[in-house]
This record gives C-alpha cells, structure tokens and sequence, in this order.
C-alpha cells in the first residue's frame, strides 16, 4: 500500500503518502434535544483550531449529528479529506492521529472481506470498529484521539490514546454534547459558559496540573487518558480500557532484558519513522534523546536531523552536550537559543495553546523549538518524553527510596546524606544542610501514606496557594484535591512498592496532563508539528511495568535498564551524566514584562476584578521579585502562577482571544439531514 | 525595640507576604511551610546584613533558625560573643 519512498542518503523511509498526522476534531450531538445541527457553529469550532490542521476542513452532518475536521494534508489532497465513512456510509469518524500499526491492520482486514476508498490510517480504523466495535482500542498501536458515529446503533463513541498525546475535550449542555481537540474548540460554541472552575485552580496549584478528567474550566471535561466516551440512547458512559499497571515477574538473565527493551524500543521508533514526510528528532543533550537518536540513525537511516534548545542563561544550558551528541552521532543539527526575552515575549501565546495556566516557563521555549522545526520543513519529530517515567529516571523517585532507606533508621546521620546525590545545589552547600535534612525529613515513617513520594513536592507547590484571596478560599468550601487523587487510584495501589506508586503518580498526573499536554502536543501543534514518543508505545510501558523496581533504579543509579540498553552506543559521559531537570528561567523572563504586561495583570485593580487572588499578598510578591537579592523556587512558581491565571482568564473567559474569523466553507460538506432539503449531498 | 523585631518584619513582607496571622514567636518555618530548604538562606543572609554578623556554617542548624524565638536565642548569644 505505501505509495513511494523517500530516500536519504542510502538508507530510507517509507513514505505513506495518506497518512495523515496534524488534524483537529469538533463535534455537535443531540442526546435529547430536538433541534437543526448548528453548521455555522460547528464551523467556529473547527476554525478556531486550524493551526492543527491548516489546509483543508470537512464536515458531516444530519438529524442529529455535526462532525468537523481541520487537517493538514501534506500528499495527496484528493482522497483523504475528513469525514472518512464505511462502504454503506453507516459509519463516519472524524479523527486526529496515527495508529502506527495500520498497514498490518489493513491487511488482515482487507483479507477479512473490507474494502478501502482511501489509502488512510482513519479509515482503518473505521474499519477496525466496524469489524470489532469498541474492543478496537485493544489492537491500536498509536497516538489517537476520534469520534465514531454509528447510524445503525445511533452511538457516538469518543476515545483517546492509551497515555494521552493527543487532546480530546467535551462538555454537556442544554440536551447536546459538544466535543473538540482543544476548548478553545468548544468555546467557539456562543452560548457555553465560559468560566473558571476554583477546584481546577487549587490542583494546578497543588500538583502543577488539572487531574486527569478535568480542566481549568467548569463543566468541560477532558476524556482521560485510555479511555472512551459512549453515547446512547440518552446515556452518557465514560470507561477506562487501558492503565499503567506494576506487577514485577521473574522476567530473564540482564542480557534477555537489555535485549528485549532494546528490540522493544527500536521497533516503537521504526513504526513512528512511518511518515508521509521526513521525521526529525528532538536531541535534548540526556539520556533519552540521545539513545532514541543513536538507534534511528544507526538502524533507520544515515541522515537524521535533530533539534535542540540552548539557553541563554547557561544554569539551563545543556548546549555542550548536544554539541558533543551531534558530533558522534554524525546528525544535521538545528539549535534554538532559548533567550529571556524571547521566552518573555511568547509567554501568552503558549498559554493560548496550553489552555490552562503554569507554574513554570518550561513550555516555553518547546513553543520555540516547534516554530525553528515548522521553519526547518518538518512536520514530525521523534522526543524521549515518557523514558523518566517509564524507566525511572527522575529525581523524586530516588528522593522516595532514599527516605525510605533513611526512615529505618531515622537518627541517623549519615542517611539522609544519600540526598546529596539527588540534590547536590542544596545537600552540597553545607550551609543548608542541616535545615535540608529537616525538610527532606517531613513524613520520614509514613510509609503507608499512598502519596509518601510526592507529598513534600505537593506541600512546597501548595504554598502558592497562600496568594488566593477570600473571595477563592470561599468558593472551595474546604475542597481538598488529595483526597479526590486518593478517590482515583487503582484498586491495587496499595500493594506497589513505593517506586511504582511513585511512577504511577508522576505518570498519571505530571507526564499525561502536563507533559504530554503543556510541553507536548500544545506546544509543537501551536506550530503544526507532531511528537512521537517512541517510549510511549504501550509495548515498552508494558515491559517496563513488568520489569522489577531493581531494574529501574539499581542503588541510586537511575533508568539503569535503559543505561545498561544504550552502553555501547552512547559516550560514557552521556550514560554516565547526572540527569539534568528540563528548566527554564522564570524570575529573569516574566519581570522582563515588568513594565507593561506583568503590572498591568498584577496590579490591584486587574486582581480585584478576577478575584482569585490576595491583591496585597501578590503586591509583597512582585515587590519581591523586583528587589530580593534572591528568591525561592516556590516565589517563582506562585508568580508564574498567578500571572498566567489572570493571562487564560482574560484570553478564554475575557474579552481577550475570543474574537474570531468567520470561517470559511469547508472544502468538503456532506449533509445528510431530512430537513429541510430531502435529499442528500455532499459537495466539494 | 525587641531585637528580633526586623526579623519578624523581614519573615512576614518577604515569606507570608503580609499576612501574619496565625504567626507568632514559636511558629515553626519547615513545619508550617512558611519557608522552605533554600529559603533559609534568604533569611541568613538578612541577618548577617541586618546585625552585621557571619553566620558559620556549622551554626546552620533548624535550632537555630526554625522560629522566631530560636533566632532570637541565637542572635542574643552571637551577639554577646561579639568583641566589644
């Protein structure tokens, strides 16, 4: 079925010539109204999200449905166009993904009897339901989000991948479900309430993020990661089909498993290669990265170009090792140096994008990475996000095992000096040792406590939470975002050691709603750019949940499965390197707004009519910011915080963004509606 | 005046951003999350300004420094150590 190849150097990809990738997804249903399909707002609600798809639109509609759908055709415009149906046009999709694994589906369902108008991996998956129904899911190998409708059971059928890479967003009212990629698709509806909801502030001031399910604002929800939305007859079902699991198993010798992880990881990335147009990589300068790339260029092709930031305050530069990287892997490379004042200056439209507000800068300078990569003429890029959470890579899961080991023998003073290791800016300056000790030391012998890991990262986050003001504390009535966490976790939770609690609790809330969101999808899609996470594939997520904690962490050495995998294909001083965190610089970009934006959102005026936060307090703060000689860490993430509060709040619920192009016509319009024209059209 | 007096003017604009409610002599900063692992170097570096003094390392201790009257304590001592 491929279609040609696109060759590089002697070595190739395959080119797929319909295998669309960039796409936006928007959706109309009546549950129980009565009423004409809205088309000029389903039109809003796919214009508004045309950087994800900027070519061509398509739209379904009859009785009771309207599908929209923006997408980025890059070959081929003639068949591809979305809304994709089955043979008797009983069932149509609209959908923004990849399953990777679709020549091989389409093959056995080609030998199943099915015939394709397309050569798409949409209509694939249409096919796969209508073969399988909803148990579909169970054989995608992908980053997905679609909608389904079935005439014949009159059923919509919403679902999104396993870990969440792509975005899929709905809300209730008035008898209709309305359903987009991005709210800001759903806000294009003229009569939703568009209003901030207090409980999502108060988790995103807690964890750094909405949990799964919820978003900044009241009554629109996010379908969760590995899960389906089912509409019939009136009911409305959410269900899970898929979560990360730890259960360890006698798994082979060190060699089988490097060798297993290594095919593993290598066959993820071989399929995410499919692609209609040549895929680059993201080369951070780490661990993840720089293996990812190693295997792609030594397996894959021998002319791979990457991408990578560099900052221009150099406490977040990891420049040098790209440097190095490049030279031994023998890549084309393109450099972003990250400047403040460029990170200053994009902080809003990132927001636009993220669609809730952040603690920190970080998506940032990914906002910038994509437009140097859309800039550069690609498309889609491989990233090493999901190996820390995978395989144990960060900082905090070692901070867990090291206060467990320190809370056998809690007098002790030589344990808690194991923390140095994971934090040398703090444990290395003797001068703060002893107080770090106390504060590493909080909760030391709760070891049953299911947040054991998180709870002092959580509790420093919180203190943001001292700028709310009254007005917000009043409207929480004592809501408290842990136990609704505790309400969510698997059954079997309390069984996992406390490295996989700990990942899951990472997985489940930093990497699928924030990383893979706000430093994700968001931020390249902003740019039309697609991420592939090779270490995502639910195969690797599967072996690594099944791989022992010992094989994750071994002592304090983390990722050792993946180190030990990538050891004779990196440098020593890349496997052997201190992980360095992913940052940006906060105080020296957002006080670069001091005179204009950052004031004028800040000032008592600005907070009063929000009325999230304390215009006092936040005074003492920026005043702070302005003149300390230095400032803490929580300082930085409360102002991050506030202002992009007040940023989102105008852009979606303000008079800010919310002006709006009237859309064109869709390129491609199938009207099947009894009323008022009796017959059937579809028009191109 | 009491001596710890700016201390306590220092810990409520720069740390509970002028709010001092519950606060008092004995509130614990780790405890109370008031100030957190590095925020403790704000503080020394206040005092050593302020009353014109080396904090050594080994005097960084919590029970030195994790409330307003453990300061106090320490201050008074350090200050009595001063060379006239």
């Amino acid at each position: 079925m491929c279609t040609g190849t696109l060759v590089h150097g002697n070595s190739s990809f395959t080119l797929l010539s319909e295998f669309k990738s960039m796409c936006a997804i928007a959706g109309i249903l009546n549950i129980k109204a009565d009423k004409p399909i809205d088309i000029p707002t389903l039109g809003r609600m796919v214009e508004v999200q045309r950087h994800r798809g900027p070519d061509e639109t398509g739209m379904y509609v009859d009785d009771r449905i309207g599908l929209g759908h923006a997408r980025l055709s890059i070959i081929d415009l003639s068949s591809g166009i979305q809304p994709i149906h089955n043979r008797d046009k009983t069932i149509w999709i609209v959908y923004n993904g990849e399953a990777f694994n679709y020549p091989e589906l389409r093959k056995d369902l080609i030998r199943k009897g099915h015939s394709f108008y397309t050569e798409t991996d949409t209509e694939v998956v249409l096919h796969l339901y209508e073969e399988e129904g909803i148990s579909c899911l169970e054989k995608l190998n992908g980053q997905f989000a679609f909608a389904i409708w079935d005439l014949r059971k009159g059923q919509l059928f919403l679902a999104r991948d396993r870990v969440g890479i792509h975005p899929l967003h709905y809300c209730l009212r008035k008898g209709q479900l309305l359903f987009a990629s991005e709210i800001k698709g759903l806000f294009a509806h003229q009569d939703l309430e568009k209003a901030i909801d207090p409980e999502a502030l108060d988790q995103i001031f807690t964890f750094w993020t909405t949990l799964p399910g919820k978003t900044f604002f009241k009554g629109v929800h996010e379908v969760p990661a590995g899960h389906y939305l089912l509409v019939k007859d009136g009911n409305v079902t959410l269900r899970k089909y898929w979560d990360h699991h730890f259960e360890p198993e006698a798994v082979g010798s060190d060699e089988e498993i490097v060798q297993k992880t290594l095919d593993l990881i290598q066959d993820a990335a071989r399929i995410r290669l499919r692609a209609d147009v040549p895929v680059g990589s993201y080369l951070s300068g780490g661990l993840d990265s720089s293996g990812l790339t190693a295997l792609v260029r030594r397996h894959f092709t021998n002319h791979l170009h990457t991408f990578g930031i560099g900052f221009e305050e150099k406490t977040f530069d990891e420049s040098r090792y790209q440097k190095e990287l490049v030279e031994f892997l023998q890549v084309d490379h393109s450099a972003l140096n990250a400047t403040n004042a460029q990170i200053c200056a994009s902080f809003e439209k990132a927001l636009w994008h993220c669609e809730k507000p952040l603690l920190r800068t970080a998506p940032v300078p990914l906002f910038l990475l994509s437009e140097l990569v859309r800039k550069s003429g690609f498309k889609v890029v491989l990233t090493g996000e999901g190996a820390d959470e995978v395989f144990g890579g960060y900082n905090i899961f070692r901070e867990a095992k090291v206060r467990s080991f320190w809370a056998k023998e809690p007098a002790s003073v030589s344990r808690p000096l194991l923390l140095r290791k994971l934090y040398p800016y703090i444990f290395g300056d003797n001068r703060l040792h002893g107080t770090a000790a106390s504060f590493f030391g909080q909760g030391l012998t709760d070891l049953d406590d299911p947040f054991y890991s998180h709870r002092i990262r959580w509790k420093n986050t919180s203190r943001a939470k001292d700028f709310f003001s009254e007005e917000m504390r009043r409207g929480l009535r004592g809501y408290d975002c842990l136990e609704e966490l505790r309400g969510v976790l698997p059954e079997r939770f309390s069984e996992w050691d406390i490295l996989s609690k700990a990942q899951y609790l990472e997985t489940k809330l930093f990497m699928e709603t924030y990383l893979l969101s706000s430093q994700g999808d968001r931020m390249a899609m902003a740019n039309s750019v697609e991420v592939r996470p090779p270490y995502l594939d639910h195969r690797v997520v599967e072996l690594a949940g099944r791989l022992p904690s010992h094989w994750k962490i071994r002592a304090l050495k983390e990722k050792y499965i993946l180190k030990k995998s990538f050891a004779k294909r990196l440098p020593d001083n890349i496997i052997n390197r201190s992980k360095q965190p992913y940052r940006a610089p906060i105080r020296n970009t957002l006080m670069q707004y001091q005179d204009s934006r950052l004031k004028e959102n800040l000032d008592q005026a600005a907070l009063e009519k929000s009325g999230f936060f304390d215009a006092k307090k936040v005074a003492f703060l920026v005043k702070k910011m302005e003149k300390a000689p230095r400032v803490s860490e929580t300082d930085e993430m409360a102002i991050t915080g506030i202002f992009s509060t007040q940023i989102i709040a105008g852009q979606f619920t303000g008079s800010g963004r919310g002006e709006m192009s009237t859309p064109s016509p869709p390129d491609l319009f199938i009207d099947h509606r009894s009323k008022p024209s009796s017959e059937k059209r579809e028009t191109r | 005046m009491d001596l710890v007096n700016p201390v306590r003017d220092f810990v409520i604009e720069n740390f509970l951003f002028g709010e001092s409610g519950d606060f008092s002599e004995d509130t614990s900063f780790i405890d109370s999350g008031i100030i957190d692992s590095t925020g403790i170097l704000e503080l020394v570096a206040f005092l050593e300004e302020t009353y014109n003094l080396n904090v050594e390392d080994d005097e960084l201790l919590p029970e030195n420094f994790n409330s307003l009257s453990e300061i106090s304590r320490f201050l008074k001592s350090k200050i009595s150590e001063k060379p006239e």
